[in-house]
């Protein structure tokens, strides 16, 4: 198990440097003179050349990187050209706002997928199955930012739970204080995930409770209840914990929306300020951080994997 | 038994292989319900995209971009099928004319990605290897990049229009080809009748496009389909950021955004892109998994 861990781990790093090549490249595969877009429009010749020579602009595309990379492994990666503050600074509160708002999302799917998924496949061919798959399948066909939409119509015509919508006003300091200002957001980013989970558990699911091993369990007179939960659900879940891991990810680029949405100050809504200001090195950051994060949350994924399905060789 | 019989040529019907398979493909497809379903849904939505727009045209008034702010944000009625919006524009048109663009991304940025991925997916399988780790090391660079934030950086760094939209969401959907096609060229490049046709001399090239890629089409195919549906959500999703086609062309993303503002007073303007984007991904995603389960009857689920 060690030996597989280390090997894992040895195979991440050539994928983090690939990511931080790539997010290095995207500041100069913008269309113009970086320097030109940092200084702003309309700025001095002499600024321009005084910011390429203080970014470093003037050396070599692979010492840049290095400089880059060195930094990044330091935590410093740049600054905001619109605020001039640390882009870690910015990034700072509102990564755990963007992690925490992941997360809750991820619960949520698990355990509607899940519930979904299990009743779905112990009554499958039967109206409940069917009529799970049909919402899972409009579930997976949303576009998450127009459910997020229709839920604040639905909670504002409605009148129900005033405080989930009082996100809408802005919060400088991020995020919600009950679960209720936090329900609305979650429920948008979680339910196409819970979609997913759901398919994903009923097909599962219906492939282990065909095989040879849970019949000889109900021929040895193993009650229907303890066949299901306890033979079949265990096994069962194994490849569904790696989609839960993706969600994960999934849900942190998918946050970029839902912040969007609910004006919540996380990486996401950052980002995309960021994206209309033209402030690259926030771009950067923010995509690096949440690349890494996925990255090192797919590791855990993938070596918790093998210690639920210990048929697979380690080696 | 006559000498004549022993020698007489077998009068078996010849079959073409190719052409045999062909038809079946068609027979499971026609007999699953789903696939049958999904891709008459894809068929009225793409005539739709391109026979509204000209039968509004030529028999209406409405024009897509034709504002009238006495009406504005008016709900639906009988002259306005889904209201109008903030300019007085007819949704009902705008929606019908944007349906070319939703198309679009979905169709040509899979065109793209597959393109691209099947190459690089094919090329990895076939020649496995250094090319191979390097390839699938690529593959997992950009798959490190979850969900929407690949195609968004893409978009951060071209700027925002439809065709830097499909460049981006072609781009993102490469690894999911890749990866699939890799898996089946590494199990049909074991078979006898590859080793069969290079010991007849067949150059890589000639095995890799006239033996190998046939034989993988099935799950190339699927994988088109259901990608179809996660670009068409994914560009949806861009457009919505206000990083795709710019205004005031009718992107249903776009229109969604700027619905978003009058939620409350208005909230059919938000209502009826979003109704059809969700029934453009829902045909694309019944007809892939119809697809799937019609060419690989292992995945079905039962």
């Amino acid at each position: 198990m060690t030996k597989y861990i280390i090997r894992r781990l040895l195979q991440t790093i050539p994928v983090l440097l690939g990511v931080t090549i790539l997010v290095f490249s995207l500041m100069h595969l913008v269309p113009g003179d970086p320097a030109q877009i940092v200084a702003g429009e309309g700025a001095s010749e002499q600024t321009v050349e005084n910011i390429r020579e203080r970014l470093g602009l003037n050396e070599p595309i692979p010492v840049q990187y290095a400089t880059f990379l060195g930094n990044a492994l330091q935590g410093d990666l740049g600054s905001s050209i619109r605020s001039g503050r640390p882009v870690m600074d910015e990034i700072g509160a509102r990564f755990w706002v963007t992690v925490e708002l992941a997360f809750y999302a991820t619960i949520v799917a698990v355990f509607l997928g899940l519930i979904a998924g299990i009743v779905s496949a112990v009554r499958h061919y039967t109206l409940a199955d069917t009529s799970i798959m049909i919402v899972a399948l409009f579930g997976l066909s949303m576009p998450n930012f127009w459910f997020g939409l229709l839920l604040i119509q639905w909670f504002a015509i409605g009148n129900w739970m005033p405080e989930s919508l009082e996100f809408l006003k802005m919060r400088p300091s991020g995020w919600g204080d009950t679960w209720r200002q936090i329900v609305l957001p979650v429920l948008t980013l979680g339910t196409g995930g819970a979609a997913i989970i759901a398919r994903m558990t009923r097909s599962s699911m219906l492939e282990v409770i065909g095989q040879d091993y849970i019949r000889t369990a109900r021929a040895k007179g193993v009650s229907e209840r303890l066949v299901t939960y306890r033979h079949a659900l265990k096994n069962a879940l194994i490849p569904v914990v790696t989609v839960v891991g993706l969600e994960f990810g999934g849900f942190l680029g998918g946050a970029v929306l839902t912040e969007t949405i609910f004006a919540i100050n996380g990486m996401g809504r950052l980002t995309i300020d960021a994206i209309r200001t033209r402030d690259f090195p926030i771009v950067q950051g923010t995509v690096l951080v949440i690349s890494v994060l996925f990255v090192l949350v797919n590791l855990l994924v993938d070596i918790s994997y093998r210690f639920l399905n210990k048929r697979i060789d380690l080696n | 038994m006559s000498e004549e019989t022993v020698n007489s040529p077998v009068t078996a019907k010849k079959i073409n292989p190719r052409l045999e398979s062909y038809k079946q493909f068609w027979r499971r497809l026609g007999k699953n319900k789903a696939a049958v379903t999904g891709g008459v849904l894809i068929v009225l939505i793409i005539i739709m995209a391109f026979l509204g727009p000209w039968i509004i045209t030529t028999f209406t008034d409405f024009r897509p971009n034709q504002t009238d702010l006495v009406n504005k944000l008016q709900g639906p009625s009988a002259a306005h099928w889904f209201g109008t919006d903030s300019y007085g524009r007819d949704i009902f048109t705008r929606v019908i004319f944007g349906t070319k663009l939703t198309l679009y991304v979905g169709f040509f940025s899979v065109f793209i990605g597959g393109v691209i991925g099947v190459v690089f997916g094919i090329v990895s399988g076939y020649y496995g290897g250094r090319i191979d780790t390097i390839i699938m090391r690529l593959m997992d660079v950009l798959l490190a990049f979850p969900g929407i934030l690949l195609a968004l950086a893409i978009v951060a760094v071209l700027g925002g229009s439809l065709t830097n939209v499909i460049i981006a969401v072609g781009i993102f959907s490469v690894p999911a080809f890749a990866r699939v096609v890799r898996g089946s060229t590494l199990s049909v490049r074991k078979l006898e009748y590859i080793d069969a046709v290079r010991a007849l001399g067949a150059s890589d090239f000639r095995i890799i496009f006239k033996h190998i890629l046939p034989n993988i089409m099935s799950p190339i195919i699927v994988q088109a389909s259901l990608r179809i549906a996660t670009a068409i959500l994914t560009g949806a999703g861009l457009a919505f950021l206000g990083l795709g086609a710019q205004p005031p062309a009718p992107e249903w993303g776009a229109m969604l955004n700027e619905g978003r503002q009058y939620m409350f007073e208005a909230g059919h303007v938000a209502l009826f892109p979003g109704l059809m984007i969700v029934l453009v991904v829902l045909a694309f995603n019944i007809f892939g998994d119809g697809v799937r389960d019609a060419l690989d009857p292992k995945m079905k689920n039962n």
